[in-house]
């Protein structure tokens, strides 16, 4: 019983990890629209850098501005440079031009910082923790606290602010949001800038699991079931999601896998994406689509 | 989308004689190609951009004419070329052409299983379902050694190819055979494409639920939408195995190659047929182009390295700057093109 | 998609001009201009790429050329840089301290493929014909996916295809394969030698039943090529094996090691590639699971692949055909020759002596040996495809051959043969201390009794299903 524990508590806190880079996704969706594939480069660039300026002998909370400071200037630049001229596009284009961003964003991490692993320390000494029998990993709880407080900070943001508020209105009805006066590229500024911190934090965490190296960007495959579940245009969303997926998937592989061999985890989340779609089509709090003929 | 619809006129074939003339006089060029193009022309640069048409067809049938996004390409490719590859080996009196068709129609099936869930679910929340048949046949593919022959690493290996006699070994005749296919499979899907089927089709696309008001069935029409695609994309898969790469493991038809064809059709032209040519030399010439500039510019001492990631970068803003500047893809430019040759002498 | 709220006429209404025809006449000028200028690019692209594909210039005369299929951006850059950074080096030394191979001199030129099979099976086409007149002598793609998909190609181009450490198992058999070589190591001896070595561990190979043994694989081809080996291996010595799957990438493993902590076994056998490596190293660190009982293979010994996992690797052991350090006179003269006057390949000096760089040497040492072997049959030219291959295949590196190329220690004892293309089979293993890797043990051989018959029924098999004759290796060809 207590090894089923286990692996269900070390699924929640992994799906915490996947919902840390779901909700830069979902930042993005609800401001501009776009599924932003690029996020896992975003991330990955984000890593790179804090690490590099780190591994330079720059003061990590230095490095950790600096870095936000560069991620917040490429948000803003994509929004104006790449997302702007294809207003209006059909998603399938937006998608694309996300990719194509990625492949920019990963060649520029590579060139300006080098194709070399990294590895990084974020001082949280990884010995399991023994709760009621239940062994738990001290870094998975630190990055689950982490994630909480950058939820409860965000829906801050958005419910009790006038610019949570502007946030709000721009996601629900931009044309009407620039009607009242609302400033839009000052917004999807604001989010694209808000959506690189939260990769930043992502980048961070991740690169501690995994070592700063390219397959950083890879994590956004483990997001996209998180997002599909949860809905594209929710934070809570993210989260449910992200916890379903965490906790399904580490099960599944342990109980299932050991029917058919193994090696299930890839694709049983989108498996799951399904059937959770076919009983809500639009993701469990994502908007339903509203058709008119 | 209803937009789209006003903005884009029909891309006009001219009369039934000119297409005639138009493509004999393609055939009769691609055909003679092999006297003057060299080994690595033929085996590196045009077989993959041929099969690589013919999978931008099968994904343009599906999300260009009908609409339904996919991401499972690759993952319907290796169906196909497993399956053809199972004929090939466990059933020795069929013919060559029999397996590939065999091995199409398994993809078929396949593919309208993956593409029931569309029944419910629209918009870009389907690509789950295609992510799903892309990862779970990576795995069953791996996992399974008798679709490969009991080999446990899941690597299946071309065995020889032959039709009547007609040995397939050489990269001429590899040329040869997918062309010959390839073409085929054009033909038929153009005038498929300009059936009541694809009406259809893009209908369903357009406004799906203007079209359940008139009477389409919708059901049906997406099924088969996804049945003729993945017919289409089973079949360059096993020609992408067996004609071009010669020794295939699940891996290599990984989501990487799904969006590289998902690239062709978006940069050739959704919904078009001629498109998927277009988009396939973009993705196949583009990286060769650059790679060779590369190569003269290490020889001058720029660091290799760095070159490569310039090249990245650059791959990825042109395809942005393409999708800005002509969202309706290499298509309409020709056909813009070929409009203004139209009134050219007559323009003051 | 019709969630999307209409932005139409957004920009329009802001720029504050006549919405419609306005942008309707500024687009149509926009795409006559851009249809006019893409059409112009589209020609000369491939206009360009098709004079640049015509061979070019004169013969240069006197050269042999190495194709290098190299990977210097994406997931597995670090190893590609390191690997031939190491290789081009080591040419680069026998260019500038010997002159050549006898007085021929060595060409190479890159080709980016990203690891990706279809870029990989480009380049070979693209660079097989050889460079500037000097013919081809082998290709090195170091990937396991383009190795398979230019064996036939190679064996119909009649050029070398070294997997160096890795490849098909069954291309051991040189009967079947006569153009693939997979030098020093191929799978099966790997986990054989690391059984050996356990047994070491257990007080002599009878110790080793009853004892348990978890194999943690990549799930890839060649994270799958071992497990019916490992299966005979533990029927013969009464071990209890579990083989766990790990798919790629293998970001996340959580559930695999807390069924790993769950079996408690003695043993884990890992291997692994690129991120899977550190991963593994870190989840095993989560559940407890003492690192010094983690043995890592040839794809899971290098320093990008414990670095990332910090203080979770120290006491990591892995094996390797070769140890790291810069103590070999090889290393010093590469250091002497082309290091220290600013040649070196390596854009960051601090990987001068590191795993991979150093399989990249060794790699360099085994190519050119093998054209020194050919050369004495045919005479100091450069020589053909088919020629090097008879080089390989008559490749005999004995401690005191060794100790003249100044490799003694860094190279095991090879003897390849017609039949036998991997010429070696032992290994040496390693251990990770936070800082370098520590050689603990002297070369542990592997069984390669007990495989090579597995080797030769799978060789014949795919000889059958083919129609290849394999060849007589008692001929001398």
């Amino acid at each position: 019983m207590s090894f089923f524990l286990e692996v269900l508590v070390g699924g929640l806190l992994a799906g915490v990890m996947y919902s840390l880079v779901a909700i830069g996704f979902v930042l993005i969706y609800k401001a501009s629209g776009v599924f932003n594939f690029a996020q896992g480069s975003l991330v990955l660039f984000g890593a790179l850098t804090f690490v590099s300026l780190v591994e330079r002998h720059v003061a990590p909370w230095l490095a950790f501005a600096a870095t936000l400071v560069a991620l917040v200037l490429i948000a803003i630049a994509i929004e104006r440079a790449v997302l702007r001229p294809l207003v209006n596009r059909t998603p399938i284009v937006l998608f694309m031009a996300t990719l194509g961003l990625s492949f920019i964003l990963e060649g520029a991490a590579q060139l300006f910082w080098g194709a070399q692993v990294h590895g990084l320390d974020l001082g949280i000494d990884d010995k399991p923790l023994q709760l009621g029998g239940v062994m738990i990993s001290q870094f998975d709880l630190f990055a689950a606290a982490t994630a909480g407080v950058l939820v409860i900070a965000l829906s801050l943001l958005t419910n009790r602010t006038r610019l949570g508020l502007s946030l709000r209105a721009v996601a629900d009805d931009p044309l009407a949001a620039l009607a009242v006066g609302i400033r839009l590229p000052r917004i999807w500024a604001i989010v694209w800038s808000l959506a690189g911190f939260v990769s930043l934090v992502a980048g961070l965490l991740w690169g501690a699991r995994l070592g700063v190296q390219f397959s950083l960007s890879l994590v956004v495959l483990k997001a996209l079931p998180v997002l599909i579940i949860g809905g594209f245009s929710s934070i809570g969303g993210a989260i449910v999601g992200g916890l379903l997926v965490g906790a399904s998937e580490k099960l599944a592989e342990v109980y299932l896998g050991s029917l058919v061999g193994g090696g299930i985890e890839n694709w049983f989340p989108y498996v799951l994406a399904i059937l959770f779609l076919l009983a809500r089509p639009a993701g469990l709090f994502g908007e339903p689509a509203v058709e008119r003929v | 989308m209803s937009t789209i619809v006003i903005r884009r006129p029909r891309l006009n074939v001219a009369a039934p004689a000119t297409l005639g003339l138009v493509i004999a006089v393609g055939l009769a060029i691609l055909a003679a190609v092999p006297g003057v193009a060299s080994e690595y022309w033929l085996s590196a640069v045009l077989t993959p951009f041929l099969i690589l048409s013919l999978a931008g067809l099968g994904l343009n049938l599906l999300t260009g004419y009908a609409g339904q996004l996919s991401l499972g390409t690759a993952a319907f490719m290796a169906v196909g070329a497993y399956a053809t590859y199972n004929f090939a080996v466990r059933v020795p009196g069929l013919s060559l052409l029999a397996d590939l068709l065999l091995g199409g129609l398994i993809t078929a099936i396949i593919g309208t299983l993956f593409g029931l869930p569309s029944l419910r679910i629209k918009g870009f929340y389907l690509i789950a379902s295609t992510l799903a048949a892309q990862f779970f046949i990576e795995w069953l593919l791996t996992k399974v050694s008798w679709f490969s022959n009991d080999d446990t690493s899941g690597v299946l290996s071309a065995p020889r190819l032959s039709i009547f006699g007609w040995s397939i070994a050489t990269p001429v005749s590899r040329y040869q055979f997918v062309l010959g296919v390839v073409v085929v499979v054009f033909v038929v899907a153009s005038s498929l494409v300009r059936s009541e089927l694809g009406r259809r089709w893009m209908a369903v696309r357009d406004m799906d639920t203007a079209a359940a008001v008139i009477g389409i069935p919708i059901g049906r029409t997406k099924l088969l939408a996804f049945a003729v695609s993945s017919f289409v994309i089973g079949i360059a898969g096993a020609l992408w195995a067996f004609a071009y790469l010669g020794t295939v493991e699940p891996h290599g038809f990984d989501l990487n190659l799904s969006f590289e064809v998902l690239f062709i059709i978006i940069i050739g032209g959704m919904g078009s047929i001629a498109g998927n040519f277009y988009g396939a030399a973009f993705i196949v010439l583009l990286p060769i182009a650059l790679s060779h500039a590369a190569g003269a510019l290490a020889a001058i001492g720029v660091d290799v390295g760095q070159l490569q990631n310039l090249q990245k970068i650059l791959f990825g803003t042109l395809i942005i700057v393409f999708l800005i500047k002509e969202p309706d893809g290499l298509a309409r430019l020709v056909q813009i093109a070929r409009q203004r040759l139209r009134n050219w002498p007559l323009r003051a | 998609m019709s969630a999307q709220k209409p932005l139409i006429s957004l920009i329009s209404i802001q720029a504050n001009t006549d919405p419609f025809s306005m942008t309707l006449s500024l687009s149509r000028l926009f795409r006559a201009t851009w249809s006019r200028a893409a059409g112009i690019a589209g020609i000369s692209l491939v206009l360009a790429a098709g004079a640049l594909t015509t061979t070019s210039t004169a013969y240069a005369g006197g050269e042999e050329y190495f194709p290098l299929q190299s990977y210097r951006v994406g997931p597995y850059a670090a190893g590609g840089t390191g690997f031939f950074g190491g290789f081009i080096d080591y040419m680069q030394l026998i260019n500038t301290r010997d002159g050549g191979v006898n007085g021929v001199k060595l060409t190479w030129s890159e080709c980016e493929t990203e690891y990706v099979v279809e870029k990989g099976v480009e380049c070979y086409e693209r660079l097989k014909a050889g460079l500037n007149g000097a013919p081809a002598a082998a290709t090195n793609p170091l990937s396991v996916g383009i190795a398979y998909a230019t064996i036939d190609r190679s064996t119909a181009d009649k050029l070398p295809l070294i997997t160096i450490n890795h490849g098909r198992t069954d291309s051991t058999d040189g009967a079947v394969f006569p153009y693939v070589f997979p030098l020093q190591l191929n799978p099966y001896s790997e986990v054989s030698a690391i059984i050996n070595y356990i047994g070491t561990q257990s007080g002599g190979l009878q110790g080793l039943k009853g004892k348990k043994i978890v194999v943690l694989y990549h799930g890839s081809p060649y994270g799958r090529e071992t497990i019916p080996v490992l299966d005979i291996l533990a029927k013969k010595y009464g071990f209890e094996l579990t083989q766990i799957e790990v798919p790629h990438p293998g970001n996340e493993q959580g559930s695999q090691w807390l069924n790993i902590h769950r079996i408690n076994p003695d043993w884990v056998i890992l291997r692994g590639w690129g991120v899977m490596n550190p991963v593994a190293l870190k989840s095993a660190q989560k559940v407890g699971f003492p690192a010094n009982h983690i043995i890592g293979n040839i794809w899971s010994n290098s320093e990008e692949d414990v670095r990332p996992a910090g203080d979770a690797a120290k006491g990591f052991i892995s094996i390797t055909t070769h140890p790291s350090g810069t103590n070999y006179p090889v290393l010093q003269a590469i250091d002497q020759y082309v290091i220290k006057p600013g040649k070196g390949n390596l854009s960051d000096p601090a990987r001068f002596g590191t795993v991979y760089y150093n399989l990249g040497v060794v790699n360099g040492i085994l190519n050119v040996e093998a054209l020194r072997v050919a050369q004495a049959k045919y005479g100091n030219k450069p020589l053909t495809g088919e020629q090097v291959r008879w080089g390989f295949e008559h490749l005999d590196l004995d401690n005191p051959r060794l100790k003249q190329l100044g490799a003694l220690g860094l190279v095991q004892p090879l003897k390849l043969s017609c039949s036998d293309h991997e010429g070696g089979g032992a290994v040496r293993f390693q251990q990770w201390d936070g800082q370098h890797w520590k050689v603990i043990s002297d070369w542990v051989q592997a069984d390669r009794a007990l495989l090579r018959p597995i080797i030769e029924n799978s060789a014949n098999a795919y000889a059958k299903e083919k129609g290849i004759t394999p060849r007589d290796c008692s001929k001398d060809l």
